[in-house]
């Protein structure tokens, strides 16, 4: 009883760090512009860091072939020709992290083209590092609350 | 639950002919992705041999196949099958008992999987090649197949399966884990079994493949589901049994060479997910520029990951934990706790490139060469990464779920060893939380 009380206790735990809001203090928003390189297969820079509500502009300058720049959640994308700069603009309005990937086939590792943008903090990261801990702890509650010796449908030896 | 009591599943075993319809589908599809990296486009997206080998396979295979039926890729796979042929002499009949070609006998002291796991790292360091570009997809796969072809003239039954393949090594692995065995249903039956036909070989078919004795096995990792044994025994003594995830790893494995499985494993998957997936492009440069210095540092950087530091920090850990057992011994057998882990991280980390990229499967499957083809008018998919807002709950949800496995399975091992499973867990933790930090 003892035990199933606890586990209670960390799966509700568990749900809270999973999908309780945070909201932080609100940071004034900014205007920011990000000139990044794009060459085959890498963007500089790579990982880019705003708050949220700000206005975001990605210069993308290619120094190869043509080069695009996706961004993972927000479903955004610019392309720029090789020399020429292109410009994408948004306003950063969904907190997280997110990748940002080429999506103009640019050669053989262009799937793999890949760079992260984070609006405010990582939040599934810490969550997830959150419900990691919970876990643990409650391994120390699970164990020997069940028999360990299965029975198996048919034995062999 | 013993699924060959289902009405149809157990006929439709012991013909041949339902796994020979599969089997020929397959072996089409395999030598079309051959040719297809061959003469198709050279751009990876657009080829065939690499989004159907690479996206559509792999996605099935770690994401469903190998989770939920273990070895079931292996019952339908056409690698070994032209070498099975020739090596038999028939594709269907029932076999005649003089042995064609050599039929040696596979020698002693590579009877493990240290071959399997060389020839995984093999590919594995050239990856981000293999990965890309559809004629060197297509040199392997064929590669593959006539190692196959030859090993079956030289060999008695598969050697190239039970021995060399470098994706059956981890598909055995991870086998384990599965809700299915392949199992014996009464001991005393096969103790009485007169010539033992599941491995001899019979008129109504062949001795193990995979050169093992259904009698005696334990585990699911040697068996390759081919299904000989369910048409060879005389005694309808074979079961196919649904069973809890994960049962043949509380009995802890003690070899050495299934150990490193687990770590080469584990360690590949976070290194494919800070090299691919991660945001450092000078990493992409040295893994994929095979040959260059810089390659060859990661390479180095690669196996003393392997083979160095997270088997040197894992050992670290359990060496003063208090057991009867020498340290080696209880290396092998923690190392199965790592087994769901390293499941559940090659889950997380093909999530994300299976979700991003399975749009390249429609456009490929109109226009399987990249020569401007619409056969089924899907051709002009455009590139759009799926379920991009479920990505990252459904990746912690696979590694929190990994390390609870991991250290439940920690804890029987500990039990069974008489150990403690701390620094198991721990190890676990410490590598589950690198693993986020890589992938989210
Ligand atoms: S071991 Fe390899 S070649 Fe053999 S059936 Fe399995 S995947 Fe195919
Ligand atoms: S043929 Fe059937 S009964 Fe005989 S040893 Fe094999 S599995 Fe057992
Ligand atoms: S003959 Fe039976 S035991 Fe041997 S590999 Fe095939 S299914 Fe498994
Ligand atoms: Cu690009």
């Amino acid at each position: 009883m003892h035990s199933r009380f606890f586990l209670l206790i960390l799966i509700i735990a568990g749900l809270v760090v999973a999908f309780v809001p945070l909201s932080f203090r609100p940071i004034a928003p900014q205007e920011r512009t990000f000139r990044i390189g794009a060459r085959q297969f890498a963007y500089s820079p790579s990982e880019l860091k705003v708050n949220p509500g700000d206005k975001v502009t990605i210069q993308l300058v290619s120094t190869d072939v043509v080069h695009g720049l996706y961004i993972d959640g927000y479903d955004i994308s610019i392309e720029a020709d090789p020399g020429q700069t292109a410009a994408l603009n948004f306003f950063a309005d969904k907190p997280g992290s997110f990748r940002f990937r080429c999506n103009v086939t640019c050669g053989a590792m262009h799937p793999f083209m890949i760079g992260k943008l984070t609006v405010g903090s990582n939040q599934w990261l810490y969550r997830s590092i959150g419900l990691s801990i919970i876990a643990a702890i409650s391994l120390f509650f699970i164990r020997s609350t069940r028999p360990s010796d299965r029975q198996l449908p048919i034995t062999i030896y | 639950m013993e699924l060959t009591r289902l009405p149809i599943l157990k006929p439709a075993l012991k013909s041949r002919y339902p796994q020979l319809a599969v089997f020929i589908v397959m072996l089409a599809g395999y030598i079309f992705a051959i040719l297809a990296g061959f003469i198709g486009t050279p751009v990876g997206s657009r080829n065939f041999s690499i989004v159907f080998v690479w996206i559509a396979w792999w996605a099935i295979l770690i994401l469903v196949a190998v989770p939920f039926f273990g070895r079931g890729w292996c019952a339908v796979c056409p690698i070994p099958l032209p070498g099975e042929w020739l090596q038999r002499g028939a594709v269907l009949n029932p076999p005649d008992k003089k042995p064609k070609w050599l039929n040696l006998r596979w020698p002693k002291f590579l009877r493990n999987i240290w071959l399997q796991n060389i020839s995984f790292l093999l590919l594995a360091l050239f990856s981000s090649v293999l990965l890309t570009t559809p004629n060197i997809t297509a040199i392997i796969l064929a590669a593959m197949l006539f190692a196959a072809i030859g090993l079956s003239m030289v060999f008695e039954r598969r050697s190239f399966c039970r021995y060399l393949c470098p994706v059956g090594g981890f598909i055995g692995l991870y086998s384990q884990t599965a809700p299915i065995e392949l199992r014996i249903k009464e001991k005393q039956v096969c103790v009485v079994c007169d010539g033992k036909p599941c491995y001899n070989g019979s008129q109504t078919g062949y001795g193990c493949p995979w050169d093992v004795f259904p009698g005696g096995l334990r585990k699911n990792t040697y068996c390759g589901l081919c299904m000989e044994c369910i048409r060879t025994c005389p005694h309808d003594n074979i079961a196919i049994n649904l069973r809890p995830f994960s049962a043949d790893l509380a009995k802890p494995s003690a070899r050495i060479d299934e150990a490193f499985k687990a770590f080469i494993m584990l360690a590949s998957a976070m290194i494919y997910a800070g090299v691919l997936l991660g945001p450092w492009g000078a990493l992409k440069d040295a893994a994929y520029n095979v040959g260059t210095s810089a390659w060859l540092i990661y390479a180095i950087i690669f196996l003393a990951i392997i083979f160095a530091v997270l088997p040197g920090f894992f050992a670290l850990g359990i060496l003063k934990t208090k057991s009867a057992l020498p340290l080696k011994q209880r290396f092998a057998s923690f190392a199965t706790a790592l087994i769901p882990l390293g499941l559940m991280f090659w889950v997380a980390f093909s999530l994300s490139f299976v979700l991003t990229n399975a749009s390249y499967i429609l456009a490929s499957l109109s226009d399987p060469l990249g020569l401007g083809w619409n056969l089924f008018g899907t051709a002009s998919t455009a590139w759009k990464p799926m379920l991009t807002s479920i990505l990252a709950p459904a990746q912690t949800l696979a590694l929190v779920g990994g390390l609870i496995w991991s250290a439940r399975t920690a804890q029987k091992a500990a039990n069974e060893i008489k150990s403690s499973s701390i620094p198991v867990i721990t190890f676990c933790f410490i590598v589950t939380l690198v693993m986020l930090w890589l992938l989210l």
